[in-house]
């Protein structure tokens, strides 16, 4: 399709005065290759009876920062007809782009955005895999961007869409993007040249041929297949509790809507790996209520029973010591990694733990009156944290390392005894009596206050700030109860929690309403 | 040992007349000078010349065999100051650099020069940062070429007319006793193309003979008398020989004149982009063929006044094509016309646009404008092209743009100098906020997310004399500033810390010292630790420092050690100790360290050798998705994926394979207690006897309690 759509200027126009180039865009990232496949289609093109010529604006030399590569091809014959060299442009025409190669998702979405794609004339060939940009990357929430966005966008705006994960399919091939990419280039049929004449550009290239080869055939296979591509989406497999939740599992089927199945089942199987049976049933127990109050009001308020089930469930499975312990030491731990750091079965592997624990997570894991004298005494706190000023790296795969977290997961049964739980109990109880007591006179404010514990997250300083965000909500939700619309203020008061790691968004956003302890009502 | 390697296409550089050369245009311009019959060539790095230096520096044996001798500048003054030797001598020398900021660190030199003239051939080649892609204020080298009388050449960017405006060059500076800028821009830099060449000439008059021969000229010196000489020398002789020989030898050229009533000037690096436009306009071909004149100049400043006044005689209009601002050559053509009182209407600014780059898209909605207003028959009822179509109504495209997230570049895998920035966020934490002066290098990249670090860049090496006016007894806070071991040799020592010193001041300056000039692609300088067999290295910055009279010096040798950084930090600022303080903080490079290291350790790995594989991991299950450790940290090796637990929302923390096991990540982890997520698996290949040996016991008893586990959880999950 692409070699008559690309001779159809020569028929339609005066013959050799209306031969136009073949322009082709490269969208990747500094030290992605771009640059290689440049220069392979130059390569190809020099050697197939094309003039070409390629530029970029490569700019400083650090890698990550967004580049385009621009590369423009001529047949020879169509010059030497016309006796003379054609003036080749050193930037893309928005519209007057025949390939677009994007190394990147979002960077597919930019070539779109810069419209260097068009429906009458584009061959867009596109890596789903996501490269996540800082702006992505430093939420404190969620901040990725919609791929399915840049799907739909490339879809509508290109003539022919090849999309797969050309990234994972390097990976697969143990070479580099820009090889499979090369591959679909050959596979799509755009360029007037057979797969050989792509394949012995590599060749001529001489580096790492053979695993280039290998990835090119795959990505020619892909781009020639109508097979579609997998773009990342989270796995929600219903899970299957074992012998021991049989019963509690039972209670779910029987007096739980079937929307909230999923997350009630993963929610005991959590808390029963978490701390025991019991446990679980204490969480069943505790959502009852809510259970009643949603069945009250009908179907339409599943979310609050969902969301609340969600939230309980990691709540009461709080990460401290000994969860942590617990789940380093596992096996299916020590495969992960093993697969994560590719180690071969003649290699050796050793995992080392980061660890700096503060004289708080001592004390959450102390039976609840030693934990709170601990953290009472001055001079005991200063001595722990004298003991733990230097973090500690602990390696896992040795006898001594592994036995001594062994050790600590093994307090998993002392676990109610503890501080933190006897505390985290409390606040748990408190947060489900407001989600109760709102969803009397509106759920959807409930369903907010229910999801409040999302700010609730990670260790030492960061847990600090998130539990104080989300006690300063609890304390705010009385008045906001009292004004219009509560539920998108509640929305927009978490969302600023989320805005900065410092909390100053969140004073700001609830002075504003004057919310802060002691704003007047 | 420079970013890129050129090795193999310095070869090139030996191609003989008539063979085909086929490269990149900087390697060109290389050819071009040797073609010339160079004596000496000069320059200091920087995009998008910094290739040029590389070619250059790949290609030593070859200059030294025609006699050239090549020197990378202390900076770009140093390089105009070397054109000091075609003053006397009929000896070629060129120099290039970066500009407008390297013609800015260059220009007292230049006009020096310019004042006096040369007697051999000087070319100043300028690598225009401007546009896309560029790393700096935008301004014109236009500027310069005015205040100081060089003759500014900006050729159409393809390889032959590159190498034959360098050739042209060198004969114009000579016949005209005057320097010459040659203008290129970024992508006629990096353009892959042909010419035929022609053999290498070795300069007929060298650098010997110069030596052997002292010459001197009074009048060529720039003190009064002579400087009030050259000024009248400038206007009464060279000015016109320029005139006369730009005229004759057809410096610039003239395509389809005759054919309208109305025509366009431009400039000759814009004339791909015309050629473009008026392709997609119909109005031309492919091949240049074009059905409106074009006067192009090849040469932008001086204009020649005879000739503007010949092309736009007859013409009801011309449209000037000049890219950036001020618009110099519109109002010169003005001028010239009004002198000679000729109606044609001139058009330029007011039809395309008055600043920003001057894009194939830009350039055909302004050859549009102009041909619509003086020959819309031309257009008539003929399909427009889709860029200068009014823009069909998308509702896609702006939930798009909300999407698509700037890139910018940034530190890379492993860079040690992101654990400099983490430390001194972690010691602002508990000091509070200080002013930051930043520099110019990859350190820069601290403005950016996740650190946002920096306050203001006033240019290379400047990063402590940008703090000069902080010194107050009022209060005890100090500032800190910043700069690159490129930047501190370039000037940084003189500007930075001998002002420092001289001024009592009380500030914290940190050298980032990473081995190489990294950002211009990773150039030796004095202080490199490779060992460079055309130049000298190793040599340390606490000694120069020392030798400057800082008594307050602190070395970091590791900069990954996050915690020291931090300590160092802390009591840069906090101690009673007045004076400039200096932090030496070295690492190699990680981009250079990787290139250097990598090829031996597979090459030790495949000879059996024992080696251990260091990488960084995040567990997915203890971590909760917060993301301080990225807010910490920004490498790009240390991202986020879906959360695999189906109850969490969040996406949870991961490290690629791309990670080279800095360690950084683990030092975080520590230094700010963020989480004990974080794990170091070290990867052991060709493990000894005893290594297995005790893997054997381990796992033995590590797999009989990890059976525990798994028969309580296999009661829990089917």
């Amino acid at each position: 399709m692409g070699i008559s759509q690309l001779s159809q200027s020569d028929s339609s126009g005066a013959g050799v005065a209306a031969a136009r180039s073949i322009n082709i865009a490269i969208l990747a990232m500094g030290g992605e290759g771009g640059g290689v496949l440049a220069d392979w289609i130059v390569d190809l093109a020099e050697n197939s009876g094309y003039l070409a010529q390629t530029t970029s604006v490569p700019g400083v030399a650090q890698r990550t920062g967004s580049t385009i590569y621009y590369v423009e091809l001529f047949p020879e014959e169509a010059a030497r007809a016309a006796g003379k060299d054609p003036v080749l442009a050193l930037m893309p025409v928005p519209g007057e782009v025949d390939v677009v190669i994007a190394s990147e998702l979002m960077e597919a979405g930019r070539a779109i955005t810069r419209g260097l794609v068009t429906p009458d004339r584009t061959t867009l060939i596109a890596s789903t895999n996501r490269v996540y940009s800082m702006t992505e990357k430093i939420a404190m929430g969620d901040g990725r961007a919609d791929a399915a966005a840049f799907l739909k966008a490339g879809g509508d705006s290109a003539r022919v869409f090849i999309h797969r994960d050309f990234a994972a399919m390097a990976e697969a091939n143990r070479s580099v993007i820009s090889a499979t990419l090369f591959g679909a280039l050959a596979g799509s049929g755009t360029l007037p040249f057979q797969r050989q004449q792509f394949e012995s550009a590599i060749e001529r290239s001489g580096i790492a041929v053979a695993s280039s080869l290998k990835a090119f055939a795959a990505g020619f296979e892909a781009a020639t297949s109508a097979e579609a591509s997998v773009v990342e989406t989270r796995g929600t497999a219903v899970p299957k509790p074992g012998p021991d939740l049989a019963a509690l599992a039972a209670r779910i089927n029987a007096n739980f809507p079937a929307a909230s199945h999923a997350i009630l089942l993963a929610g005991i199987e959590r808390l029963a790996d978490y701390q025991d049976v019991a446990h679980a049933s204490t969480y069943l127990d505790r959502l009852e209520p809510i259970r009643a109050l949603v069945e009250q009001r009908g179907k339409q308020d599943s979310a609050l029973l969902s969301e609340t089930a969600r939230y309980l469930a990691l709540w009461m499975s709080y990460e401290d010591a000994i969860r942590v312990a617990d789940l380093k030491t596992r096996r299916t731990r020590f495969e992960r990694v093993q697969a994560d750091a590719r180690v071969s079965a003649d290699q050796l592997l050793r995992i080392n733990e980061f660890l700096h624990p503060r004289v708080e997570e001592f004390a959450d894991i102390l039976p609840t009156r030693l934990g709170s004298w601990l953290l009472r005494t001055g001079w005991a706190s200063r001595l722990v944290n004298r003991l733990t000023s230097k973090g500690k790296v602990l390696q896992t795969t040795s006898l001594w390392g592994f036995l001594q977290l062994y050790w600590l997961a093994s307090l998993r049964r002392w676990r109610p005894k503890t501080l933190r739980f006897d505390r985290e109990q409390q606040r748990i109880e408190h947060w489900l009596e407001q989600v109760k007591d709102v969803a009397q006179a509106d759920c959807t404010l409930a369903l907010e206050v229910a999801e409040c514990p999302r700010l609730v997250k990670g260790y030492g300083d960061t847990y600090v700030l998130g539990s104080r965000n989300f006690e300063r909500l609890m304390q705010a939700l009385p008045r906001l109860r009292q004004m219009d619309s509560p539920t998108a203020r509640l929305r927009n008061l978490r969302e600023a929690a989320l805005a900065d790691d410092t909390g100053r968004k969140l004073e700001s956003a609830l002075a504003e309403l004057n919310l802060l302890p002691g704003g007047k009502p | 040992m420079a970013e890129r390697f050129f090795k193999k296409e310095v070869q090139k550089l030996y191609l003989g007349e008539g063979q085909e050369f086929r490269g990149e245009g900087i390697l060109a311009v290389t050819k071009a000078l040797l073609q010339s019959g160079v004596s000496y060539v000069a320059g200091y790095q920087g995009a998008p010349i910094s290739h040029l230096m590389d070619v250059l520096t790949d290609a030593n044996d070859i200059l030294r065999e025609l006699g050239v001798h090549f020197e990378h500048s202390a900076s770009e003054a140093t390089a105009a100051a070397t054109l000091a030797a075609s003053v006397n001598y009929p000896l070629r020398g060129a120099v290039t650099f970066k500009s407008t900021v390297g013609t800015n660190v260059a220009s007292d030199a230049l006009a020096n020069l310019a004042s006096g003239g040369v007697t051999g051939g000087a070319l100043v080649i300028v690598g225009e940062d401007y546009g896309e892609g560029s790393s700096i204020m935008q301004e014109r080298s236009h500027a310069f070429a005015m205040k100081s009388q060089m003759w500014l050449l900006d050729p159409r960017p393809n390889l032959p007319s590159i190498v034959h405006a360098v050739e042209q060059g060198f004969a114009l500076s000579e016949a005209t006793n005057t320097p010459v800028m040659l203008e290129l821009r970024v992508r006629a830099c990096h353009v892959h193309g042909r010419f035929i060449a022609k053999d290498n000439v070795r300069p007929s008059f060298t650098l010997k003979d110069a030596m052997e021969n002292p010459v001197r000229d009074a009048s060529r010196i720039v003190l009064p008398p002579g400087s009030f000489l050259h000024e009248h020398e400038k206007i009464e002789k060279r000015w016109p020989a320029a005139q006369k020989w730009i005229r004759e030898n057809r410096l610039n050229e003239r395509f389809a004149d005759g054919t309208q009533d109305f025509g366009i000037i431009l400039q000759g690096g814009m004339y791909n982009a015309v050629v473009r436009a008026l392709e997609l306009l119909g109005l031309g071909n492919a091949f240049g063929d074009s059905r409106i004149p074009l006067y192009v100049l090849n040469v932008t400043y001086p204009l020649i006044d005879d000739e503007v006044r010949d092309f736009c005689a007859g013409k009801r209009a011309v449209l000037m094509i000049e890219e950036g601002q001020p618009d110099f050559i519109e109002q010169n053509l003005h001028s010239i016309l009004r002198k000679a009182d000729l109606p044609t209407k001139i058009h330029g600014k007011d039809m395309l646009v008055m600043a920003g780059e001057y894009t194939a898209a830009v350039v055909t909605k302004g050859i549009l404008k102009f041909v619509e207003s003086y020959a819309p028959q031309m257009i008539g009822a003929r399909e427009l092209p889709t860029v200068v179509k009014p823009a069909a109504k998308s509702e896609m495209l702006p939930v798009l743009q909300s999407q698509v997230q700037p890139r910018p570049p940034s530190f890379c895998t492993g860079c040690p100098e992101r654990p400099i920035f983490t430390g001194l966020k972690l010691a602002e934490r508990e000091l509070g906020p200080h002013h930051v002066a930043s520099d110019i290098g990859c350190h820069l990249f601290s403005i950016l997310p996740p650190f946002n670090i920096g306050a203001h860049t006033m240019g290379y090496g400047l990063g402590w004399a940008s703090a000069a006016a902080f010194k107050t007894e009022d209060t005890s806070r100090r500032t800190i500033s910043f700069m690159g071991d490129g930047g501190f040799w370039h000037n940084g020592l003189t500007s930075g810390v001998g002002n420092a010193v001289f001024n009592q001041s009380d500030s914290v300056l940190v050298i980032v010292d990473n081995s190489y000039t990294a950002a211009t692609g990773g150039q030796d300088i004095l202080s490199s630790n490779a060992s460079n067999p055309i130049r000298t290295t190793k040599l340390s910055i606490a000694e120069a420092v020392r030798g400057v009279g800082v008594k307050w010096i602190k070395t970091i040798t590791r900069t990954y050690d996050v915690a020291v950084v931090r300590d160092i930090f802390k009591e840069a600022l906090t101690t009673k100790e007045k004076g400039p303080k200096v932090i030496v903080a070295q690492s190699e490079c990680a981009l250079n360290e990787q290139r250097r290291l990598k090829p031996l350790v597979k090459k030790r790995i495949d000879e059996g050798e024992r080696v251990v594989r260091e990488r960084f991991g995040v567990d997915a299950d203890t971590c909760t998705g917060d993301h301080s450790c990225i807010r910490l940290s920004g490498c790009p090796s240390l991202t986020i994926q879906a959360n695999p637990d189906p109850l969490r929302k969040d996406p949870v923390a991961t490290v690629l394979d791309s990670c080279i096991g800095c360690g950084v990540c683990g030092e975080v982890a520590h230094a700010a207690r963020l989480c004990p997520s974080f794990f170091r698996a070290e990867v052991i290949s060709n493990p000894s006897a005893w290594d297995r040996i005790k893997a054997r016991f381990r796992n033995a008893v590590i797999n009989l309690l990890q059976r525990r586990i798994e028969r309580r959880l296999a009661r829990i999950t089917a």
